[in-house]
């Protein structure tokens, strides 16, 4: 599978995504904020960081670097585009994702394991974890309190675009299951096409027992899988 | 020259004469600033250098000691620990949030300048009682600002400790440790060398910020401080992280002689320093220097401590190289000037020359002062206060309770969450635990690291709590299983112009040294800050030691939690602690006194080697040292996710229970490698006892046959977790 990770002056997960990659049996590459095209690859990652020093809003400046004009070409045309933390405020200053992400409530910096809920299995990103399950994979944000409109919301389910909300250890999206004060618990979404997905929880940071859990090498193994799969109706 | 002028800059009348002779001429202002920076303490050391000389430095592991930007020590496998500390504690009591990130900021650039990424930061902080003051304020600005520069980065902090005692109110402390691994052969040094190579100025431009902040830091804060704000720089963490990216980068591509961080004293002490190492010369022209603001003067680009600025002495032919490199990281690199051979700092502006003066007299003629010392009247008193016949003041139940949400004692979770310590995915054990543990990726191998110091024993005896601070960082290096390897240390005092202080320096270091010693983990560096007084008030004598330590295997990583029942736990060590300069103490009979128990630093040492003959062994699944609060409170970190039943074959409840000792750890074990714990324990003559097994949901504790704690996790956790954050949301 060709991965590219794009790497924007700021960023500082993108090696950790590389290094995720590589537990799963892949080896990505590095795309400069300054390259022009991603044609030919099967996916692409806007890793977490502080693209731009978060300069302005976080990911407001990003979303003009000269190859963000051809990642979005690519995901209007299908293809698989996956932002995690900065990258997931990127995609919603980019227009591929509705909403945007606020300042935490409690105004402070929050890095913590955390419960989520898995909403739908149905994604790409998704296939190899059960409808509802939960699992802990953390978060490590400062503006991570997602927004979005009445209108905006209501558009959201009924599209099923809710992909991950945040839990209690119970599983309750409840006020106490948030770490940031996100609008209906919402930890995760897609775009109506299913193959846009935003996320703030860092799932690159869970892929080994040593360094804290394996809850997060799901969603690389539901890519791996599903492009497999798709590669295979291809042939 | 009027007297007024040298004496504002903090030189005396003394000083001013000597430069006079070394420099075989009336100095003009320019000189006159230069020389007063560079002979302040903060980068001359010139009342600490007797001192520090005696501290031990060698090793087989030690591939850099003191002098370099940092220290380095070998791992094996030609990969190295690069790792080093310093103080951030007046700007940061002046300006919270930017003063801790600068200091975070300042310390990266010296781990990267020596051609290692760094990998971990970790922060030790002290402040005054949150109840007082503005304490919470300089709290959340400190932590705010360690978080906004480390997060941004992209450097994990995964460690440090925090303490609050009245010593640090409006004086706290803000030390800073940055850890980075490399490549033998990426080894990099500040030193400017062969005649003619270019001198580059890298990052940041210069602007009026933190000039003259090297000799702020060498003064007493005073009412006056607050009109120095314009002392304290600003700190930008993406600039930094693209000339991170950026120097890496070079380094890597052997273009570089010589690349040295502009930090304290900027421009002045970067150049002179790097020309000092290598034996040569160097020759500026400061209008080539690239500002942020116009109509600077020669003295101002000089003093500037703008951050995120790097100079740097290309390869001979290689500076278009460099700007290259910068230029894609969007950055400025210029040539301002070259390196020559006739040991001059020169500096023009205009192709004029503004000042002339031999390198060495900055660097190596500094005054180096033999202060006065005096044993301080308290220490006899209060050694000699005693501390037999007190009893326990309330019921266990309430005295463990009150430990446990003593902020001192209590988790520190309120302030890592708000630090990344996890990205780099190397993050093995994080904050919370004895030292937080990276793997080296690659290879087998992890690195524990811990900062510890408890400030009270050594302002009790500053000779045995110098010598403490290392044994409690060995300890928690030890417990995680990795052998401790060196260590790095801030040494924050008062105004060593005073015998007293200076005695308590003297003493303090004396003991650091000899612990260093015996526990074979020689100093490689680290920082000096005195002065730490506001009016009428000196901090306790605080010598922040920042170890790291070698795990061979990864996999034999310990935690200090116990994580499942059926588990054969043991105390290795001393039944009893005792009261002296204990927390329970302080807490309960609002005392600081006592004599602390006597050291013996070789039989700390056999209990560490024991230790690690055990994980080694594979016979472990958890450790944890004996410090504030005593063995109840131990236990109580040990057992929050699993309760326990142990018992105590003590007769003094009180010194069992909350006494304080060091040389203690708790151990935990299955009970198929306890029979085999107990007999090579019986071996090596250790002191081990068994205390119990974890089982439940709740801690019960017996002394002497009787039960004095029963109490559930449910009940004490919460106390232990949310004291700080309870007081930081509180409306105060």
């Amino acid at each position: 599978m060709k991965i590219g990770i794009i790497r924007f002056p700021g960023s500082n997960c993108e090696v950790d995504c590389l290094e995720a990659w590589r537990v799963a049996g892949q080896d990505p590459v590095m795309i400069w904020h300054q390259e022009t095209s991603v044609k030919g690859f099967d996916l692409i990652v806007l890793p977490g960081g502080f693209s731009y020093g978060d300069y302005l809003r976080t990911g407001a400046i990003a979303r003009f670097s000269p190859v963000m004009d051809d990642v979005v070409t690519f995901a209007k045309s299908g293809g698989l585009v996956w932002g995690i933390c900065n990258g997931f405020q990127i995609l919603t200053e980019c227009g591929l994702l509705p909403g945007a992400l606020l300042r935490n409530a409690g105004m402070h910096f929050v890095c913590s394991p955390q419960y989520l809920r898995v909403e739908r299995n149905d994604l790409a990103f998704t296939n190899k974890y059960q409808e509802g399950q939960i699992i802990q994979i953390p978060v490590n944000h400062g503006e991570g309190n997602y927004t979005i409109d009445d209108e905006g919301l209501a558009g959201l389910k009924a599209n099923n675009q809710i992909v991950f909300r945040y839990v209690t250890s119970e599983g309750e999206a409840t006020e106490k299951g948030s770490p940031n004060g996100s609008r209906e618990n919402i930890a995760g979404i897609v775009n109506e096409q299913g193959n846009v997905l935003g996320m703030m929880p860092h799932p690159e940071r869970v892929v080994e027992e040593l360094i804290g859990g394996v809850d997060g090498k799901d969603m690389f193994l539901s890519i791996l899988e599903h492009w497999e799969r798709r590669t295979q109706r291809g042939a | 020259m009027e007297p007024k002028v040298w004496r504002e800059m903090g030189l005396t009348d003394e000083e001013y004469l000597k430069i006079k002779k070394l420099m075989g001429r009336e100095p003009n202002f320019l000189e006159v600033g230069i020389f007063s920076v560079m002979w302040s303490e903060h980068c001359s050391y010139k009342t600490s250098k007797p001192v520090l000389k005696k501290f031990p430095t060698e090793g087989p592991q030690v591939l850099q000691g003191p002098g370099e930007n940092a220290g380095i020590v070998d791992i094996g496998d030609n990969l190295a620990v690069v790792f080093k500390m310093e103080s951030h504690n007046h700007p940061s009591a002046i300006e919270p949030y930017q003063g801790a990130a600068t200091g975070v900021g300042g310390i990266l650039r010296d781990v990267f300048t020596m051609g290692a990424r760094p990998a971990a930061v970790l922060d030790a902080l002290r402040f005054g009682p949150l109840e007082e003051g503005n304490n919470k304020y300089l709290l959340s600005g400190v932590v705010g600002g360690i978080g906004g520069y480390g997060n941004s980065i992209g450097i994990p902090t995964v460690g440090g400790d925090v303490y609050f005692h009245p010593c640090y109110s409006g004086n706290p402390l803000v030390n800073a440790m940055a850890v980075g691994f490399l490549e033998h052969r990426h080894i990099a040094k500040g030193i400017a060398s062969g005649v003619g190579n270019p001198v580059m100025v890298v990052g940041a431009r210069t602007g009026r910020d933190g000039i003259h902040g090297a000799t702020f830091a060498s003064v007493e804060l005073s009412e006056e401080s607050e009109s120095k704000r314009s002392a304290v720089q600003v700190g930008d963490p993406f600039m930094e992280k693209l000339l991170m990216e950026a120097c890496l980068e070079l380094i890597q591509a052997d273009a570089l002689v010589g690349i040295q961080d502009m930090g304290a004293a900027g421009l002045t002490s970067s150049s002179s320093e790097m020309a000092g190492r290598g034996n040569s010369g160097i020759e500026m022209d400061l209008s080539l220097v690239p500002r942020r603001e116009t109509g600077m003067t020669p003295y101002e680009i000089m003093l500037s401590e703008s951050q995120e600025r790097m100079l740097v002495v290309p390869k001979a032919g290689r500076e278009k190289e460099v700007e290259e490199v910068l230029t894609r990281w969007g950055l400025e690199a210029t040539v301002v000037g070259r390196v020559t051979d006739d040991g001059m700092l020169r500096l023009l502006e205009e192709g004029k020359v503004v000042a002339e003066i031999p390198v060495k007299a900055l660097t190596d003629e500094a005054p180096v002062y033999h202060r006065p010392s005096q044993e301080p009247a308290y220490y006899q008193e209060a050694k000699n206060i005693s501390l037999e016949g007190f009893a326990l003041k309330d019921s266990v139940e309430k005295v463990f309770l009150a430990l446990l949400g003593n902020p001192t004692i209590a988790s520190k979770e309120w302030v890592y969450r708000q630090y990344d310590h996890q990205v780099g995915t190397n993050t093995a054990v994080v904050p919370g635990s004895d030292a937080g543990v990276l793997r080296v990726r690659g290879t087998k191998k992890g690195i524990a690291m811990t900062t510890d110091c408890n400030s009270r024993y050594v302002y009790l005896d500053p000779y045995i709590g110098g010598a403490l601070a290392v044994v409690e960082a060995a300890q928690n290096i030890a417990c995680t299983g990795a052998r401790p390897l060196a260590i790095t240390d801030c040494l924050n005092f008062g105004n060593p112009e005073k015998p007293e202080i200076f005695w308590q320096f003297e003493q303090a270091c004396a003991g650091v040294a000899e612990a260093c010693r015996v526990l074979g983990t020689p100093v490689t560096g680290g920082n000096v800050s005195l002065y730490n007084e506001t009016p009428g008030l000196a901090v306790f004598p605080t010598p922040m030691i920042g170890m790291v330590g070698l795990l061979d295997d990864i996999n034999q990583v310990l935690g200090n939690q116990i994580k499942t029942g059926g588990e054969s736990i043991y105390l290795l060590g001393e039944l009893e602690g005792e009261l002296a300069g204990s927390e329970y103490l302080a807490m309960f009979e609002n005392m600081e006194a006592g004599a602390l128990p006597e050291l013996d630093l070789t039989k700390i040492k056999e209990r560490i080697d024991f230790l690690l003959a055990l994980n080694k062994a594979g016979l472990l699944t958890a450790a944890h040292d004996i410090s504030e609060g005593g063995l109840a409170v131990a236990l109580a970190e040990m057992t929050v996710t699993c309760g326990a039943k142990v018992s105590v074959d003590a007769k003094d409840r009180l010194r069992a229970l909350f006494g304080e000792r060091l040389g203690r750890i708790i151990l935990a074990a299955s009970q198929e490698s306890a029979a085999r714990i107990e007999i090579l324990a019986a071996q090596s003559g250790m002191p081990l006892h068994y205390l119990g097994i974890s089982c439940g949901e709740s801690l019960t504790v017996q002394v002497n046959g009787s039960i004095c704690l029963d109490i559930s996790l449910n009940q004490y956790r919460p106390v232990f977790e949310r004291a700080i954050r309870n007081i930081m949301n509180s409306g105060q």
